[in-house]
């Protein structure tokens, strides 16, 4: 029999070890974005629209100054204004425009909750009675939410220069539709014709908030020399650095900036809204600036994800096969253009191997906060309405739905609509570790039911850097900066372990500022294991190259005639046995003498990444007299190409699909005929809390990807990806109803049940 | 803000009818809309120095509630879990077990929130309020308090030292049931509370319907309490009394529920509750 992959033996990668970051985070020493202080230091604070959409006629912020103890207030005036362009930046591009206005309105508020002015004041109680002296006139103009109703004729329009691109010819008028995008694949018209069955569905999702604990917090300081550090809780410091001094007018160089530890961003922290305010009141006070958010400003002025309507057609013959495909996806942006509807279009058909497809996206604003990258972003959205069409193919053709996939699912050679061939990927290897689970052969009891959805991410590598040190004694410090949120930093140093042959506890990471390391692109896209892995083991390999030349130079010998082999650096050849084997403390105490300090450093833009393929399995049981939902057992299946350290790799798979649980059942941004947020607090966004969930069971399917020297794929987002549309199948059982609208909270539930006799 | 904390009810009503003051038991209402700038007194007063407002008695006649007892000290009695279950459970489904180690039946109902868990636990109680005041002491059933949200039947001055609960009949049982869309650290979307006594051949002698979160106000609805009353409690009594609670609701559509769910549960809750109280009542 042929092993489909070697499996390679390793010594630490693969193993459970206590992370680095534990102690201190059970401890409660770590410090996060609002545990820094510094002497002298002002609180900051924003004040924000009360309207949804308005003209602000004038601001006046002389009352504000002139109380005792406030030390600075700033307005858009105080922020350069920027040219309409787009940059490209990491996974996608900016506006820096849209940006600046964003972070603070100029001319017009455009939701409720978007910045108008900010103040920096000795103390809390002063900077609150500043924003209250702070005098503002608006113009309250029309708004409009969803965004169904913002693509009508007549809708109100917030930017009175949006002329939708990717349509020809281009329209005269504005609208709210920013762009219009289209993929392709082979011919539908066609393909529709070759069904045996089409099933056709219109979808809808709420906008959904990323929910991290920690709220955005930021401590500035500026110097009169130009110079500024900033420390600030974020997924990418390189990338708040680059926005903030792009925003201020400033050099990149001289901007500091320390990530601190994070708790949660889900890709909520990628962008900011705090940092430049805060730097502009420090360089204005010449003080300190310390800004943290409410949960309220959280809710009401940090990016959730879109909500959306996804319409879904997929024709099918009798046998199963999927003959055509199309979708139309209309996508929330918030204020301002930039929704996820790229990516929720090539997502949407990626699980499948199919020859005719046609995916339509829109991009559209309304008065709501602009959306920021959240978990995958786009490809639940796409997945919900795409996965529930296949369930109700399944159930209407009699086929099991594992079955279902298998016969359609995409595989090495796969070419997906939006253009790539896959090379080896793991769906199929998920499907069938499904079907031989035990949950999947386990009885259901009475109003229970089961679903099951799959999901698919891309992944990225690009920009990283890390520095290896060997320190003296033989330890080794390693510097990396791709924020760790959520076991990076357990898992790079497992990798220099595997490399170096040494004890895992030996390596001791930090997260190294912007002054200390070259670019990091930052933790997104589930990067950081995959390419801050990829730099740690060359950095690793240099290590080991520069050990065995000092070795050369002590033994004098050839440095080709040493080698290392089981952590121990030998001669080889014909030198082999006449010198005294050295292990890497050895050179390490030398180091001085041979040459000074061994440092192993990448720079590197990684290349390779490789996609996810996850496959869920979710039991709800109902309550008839209540239409609550209750997820009564649930299964994560996921290809991670190769575990680092399993447990990461677990909680990833655990934290995506709660999240999704949450966004299936209850989760929505709710809001009132006056455009305000309704709930804008935990107590009524309701995420799930412990005694909502059964234990997330977990299972680890391996197809290593070629490109990495371990074989990692990026696992982070794929698990967010098919829980919604597990749960609305599971729900379709357990209830007896299928539903089309997220979320499936109780009162829509019993109403639905009801309507169909089933309550 | 001032902070004040006197030791009698005279000294507590003179700080309270002045201008801009709150009392302050528990806190865990009033704390925080001062924090989110909801609320500025000029006086806060802490009535937890009174005596009465900490304690917990009990005679022949029922059990004496200090109005700042919390939820977690009505759970460590020693008797009061067996008499009134469905008090004590109401009172401790406040918030999380940080909040119920502070919040208090007093506070609960003061805050004048119509889905304030305690409440319709109280209501079908029969619990009786002892009211302090610049003219002296009155009593008021625990159902005239609210008036509305945020409203209720104190006049200046006046506040609520302590509760009246009658003791429970000898084949009595009570029971409190909320629904919230996930398991703890929620607002009830409907609560309903249901104290009833049997006879000794398991007639309703005595039935107390009270609903939460449904009407303007917690509700002591009457017509869903006859409804048992009289009869041994079985399905089409049961069904009878599910209607009268339906009947009785007046809700409005927001965040948490429409007016057609918060209806629907409210039935699907009064029978699920009736029951719980009727196995405890004929346990006992």
């Amino acid at each position: 029999m042929q092993e489909r992959v070697k499996k390679p033996q390793f010594d630490v990668v693969g193993t459970r070890p206590i992370r680095p970051d534990g102690v201190d985070k059970v401890t409660g020493r770590a410090k996060y974005g609002a545990d820094l202080k510094m002497a002298g230091q002002l609180v900051g604070k924003v004040l924000r629209s009360p309207h949804a959409h308005a003209r602000i006629k004038s601001i006046d912020i002389s009352k504000a100054l002139a109380l005792a103890g406030v030390k600075a207030v700033v307005t858009a005036e105080d922020f350069p204004g920027q040219p309409s362009e787009f940059i490209p930046a990491g996974e996608g591009v900016v506006n820096y425009r849209d940006m600046s206005n964003n972070v603070m309105a100029r001319d017009k508020v455009l939701y409720e909750g978007h910045a108008v002015a900010a103040v920096a004041a000795l103390n809390e109680k002063t900077a609150l009675a500043a924003l209250d002296a702070i005098k503002v006139e608006y113009e309250v103009l029309p708004h409009v939410i969803d965004e169904m109703e913002a693509i009508k004729p007549g809708a109100p329009i917030l930017h009175e220069d949006m002329i939708t691109t990717g349509v020809t010819p281009a329209p005269t008028k504005a609208s709210n539709i920013s762009k219009r995008v289209e993929f392709n694949l082979g011919d539908i018209t066609k393909g529709f014709a070759a069904a045996d069955l089409v099933v056709e569905r219109e979808f809808k999702t709420k906008a959904v908030h990323q929910g991290y604990i920690e709220p955005h917090a930021c401590l500035a300081s500026a110097s009169e020399d130009g110079s500024a550090e900033l420390w600030v809780t974020t997924q990418g410091h390189w990338v708040v650095r680059a926005y903030c001094a792009k925003l201020l007018g400033w050099d990149i160089g001289k901007i500091r900036v320390t990530s601190s530890e994070i708790g949660g961003g889900f890709g909520g922290k990628t962008v900011v809204y705090l940092e430049p305010l805060a730097l502009a009141l420090s360089k204005k006070s010449r003080r300190p600036v310390k800004m943290v958010m409410s949960r309220e400003e959280v809710f009401k002025a940090s990016g959730p994800t879109s909500g959306g309507t996804v319409k879904v057609k997929m024709g099918v013959k009798k046998d199963g096969t999927i003959t055509a495909a199309e979708a139309e996806i209309t996508l929330q942006a918030g204020a301002f253009q930039g929704s996820p509807v790229q990516p929720a279009c090539m997502c949407a058909f990626a699980n499948y191997d199919l020859e005719n497809v046609k995916v339509v996206g829109f991009d559209v604003v309304s008065n709501r906060p602009k959306v920021a990258a959240y978990r995958a972003p786009g490809g639940p959205i796409s997945t919900y309405g795409v996965e529930s069409v296949v369930d109700e193919i399944a159930e209407k053709l009699g086929i099991c739905p594992i079955e279902l996939r298998l016969k359609n699912a995409a595989k090495e050679g796969t070419r997906a609509a939006y253009g790539p061939k896959f090379g080896p990927v793991g769906l199929v290897e998920c499907l069938e570790a499904a079907k031989e689970s035990d949950h999947w052969k386990a009885p259901v009891g009475p109003n229970q039911g089961r679903g099951l959805a799959a999901g698919f991410w891309f992944n990225i590598g690009g920009e990283t850097t890390v520095s290896l040190q060997l320190n003296e004694d033989g330890t080794l410090t390693l510097m990396v900066g791709t924020p760790d949120i959520g076991g990076l930093r357990a898992s790079l140093c497992m990798m220099a372990a595997e490399e170096l042959k040494m004890d895992v506890s030996k390596i001791r990471p930090i997260i190294a500022d912007t002054s200390s390391l070259g670019y990091n692109f930052l933790t997104g896209g589930s990067r950081a294991t995959f390419s801050s892995g990829m730099a740690t083991v060359e950095a690793a390999r240099s290590i080991v190259k520069q050990a065995c030349g000092r070795a050369a130079k002590l033994w004098d010998i050839p440095e080709e005639a040493v080698t290392f082999e089981d952590g121990m650096i030998r001669p080889a050849g014909e030198n082999a046995g006449k010198h005294q084997p050295m292990h890497l403390s050895d050179i390490a105490k030398v180091a001085g003498k041979t040459g000074g300090a061994i440092v192993g450093y990448a720079a590197i833009s990684a290349q390779g990444a490789a996609p996810s393929f996850g496959v869920h399995i979710a039991d709800t049981e109902v309550d008839p007299g209540t239409g609550k939902v209750t997820v009564t057992r649930y299964t994560a299946i996921q290809d991670a190409g190769k575990a680092i350290h399993p447990s990461y790799v677990e909680g990833q798979y655990q934290g995506g699909a709660v999240q999704g649980i949450g966004w299936a059942l209850n989760e929505e941004y709710i809001y009132g005929d006056d455009g305000k947020l309704q709930n804008a607090g935990f107590l009524d966004y309701r995420i799930p809390v412990a005694s909502d969930l059964p234990m997330i069971d977990t299972i680890i399917v391996e197809v290593p990807n070629p490109r990495h020297p371990y074989g990692v794929r990026g696992i982070g987002e794929t698990p967010i990806v098919p829980p919604m549309a597990a749960i609305g199948a599971s729900v379709r059982r357990s209830s007896g109803v299928r539903f089309f609208e997220l979320p499936m909270s109780p009162p829509k539930v019993l109403k639905a049940m009801k309507a169909a006799g089933k309550a | 803000m001032r902070y004040e904390k006197p030791t009698t009810v005279e000294a507590a009503s003179a700080l309270l009818a002045g201008q801009g003051a709150r009392v302050l038991a528990g806190g865990t209402d009033l704390l925080v809309q001062m924090k989110a700038r909801v609320l500025s007194p000029d006086v806060v007063v802490d009535i937890k120095g009174i005596d009465a407002t900490r304690k917990i008695t009990k005679d022949a006649s029922g059990y004496t509630i200090g109005a700042a007892v919390t939820g977690a000290e009505l759970k460590e009695h020693p008797t009061l879990s067996k008499d009134w279950p469905g008090l004590v459970e109401a009172a401790n489904l406040i918030g999380s077990t940080q909040v119920q180690g502070r919040a208090s039946l007093g506070g609960n109902l003061c805050n004048g929130s119509p889905a304030a868990d305690s409440v319709p636990g109280m209501i079908a109680a029969g619990a009786v309020a002892t009211i302090a005041g610049p003219k002296g002491t009155r009593t008021l059933p625990v159902e005239d308090i609210m008036l509305a949200p945020r409203k209720l039947a104190l006049t200046a001055g006046e506040f609520i030292v302590s509760f009246k609960i009658p003791a429970r009949p000898a084949h009595g049982g009570d029971a409190y049931l909320r629904f919230i869309p996930r398991t703890e650290m929620d607002i009830a979307v409907v609560g309903c509370g249901v104290a009833l006594a049997l006879d000794a051949s398991g007639t309703c002698t005595a039935a107390r319907v009270s609903l939460g979160a449904v009407a303007a106000r917690p509700l002591l609805v009457v017509d869903a309490g006859k409804a048992l009353i009289g009869t041994k409690v079985d399905e089409a009594a049961l069904a009878k009394m599910e209607a009268a609670a339906r009947a009785a609701c007046k809700p409005i559509d927001d965040k948490r529920g429409t007016v057609e769910f918060r209806i629907d549960v409210a039935g699907t809750l009064a029978k699920r509750t009736a029951t719980i109280a009727l196995e405890r009542a004929r346990k006992v």
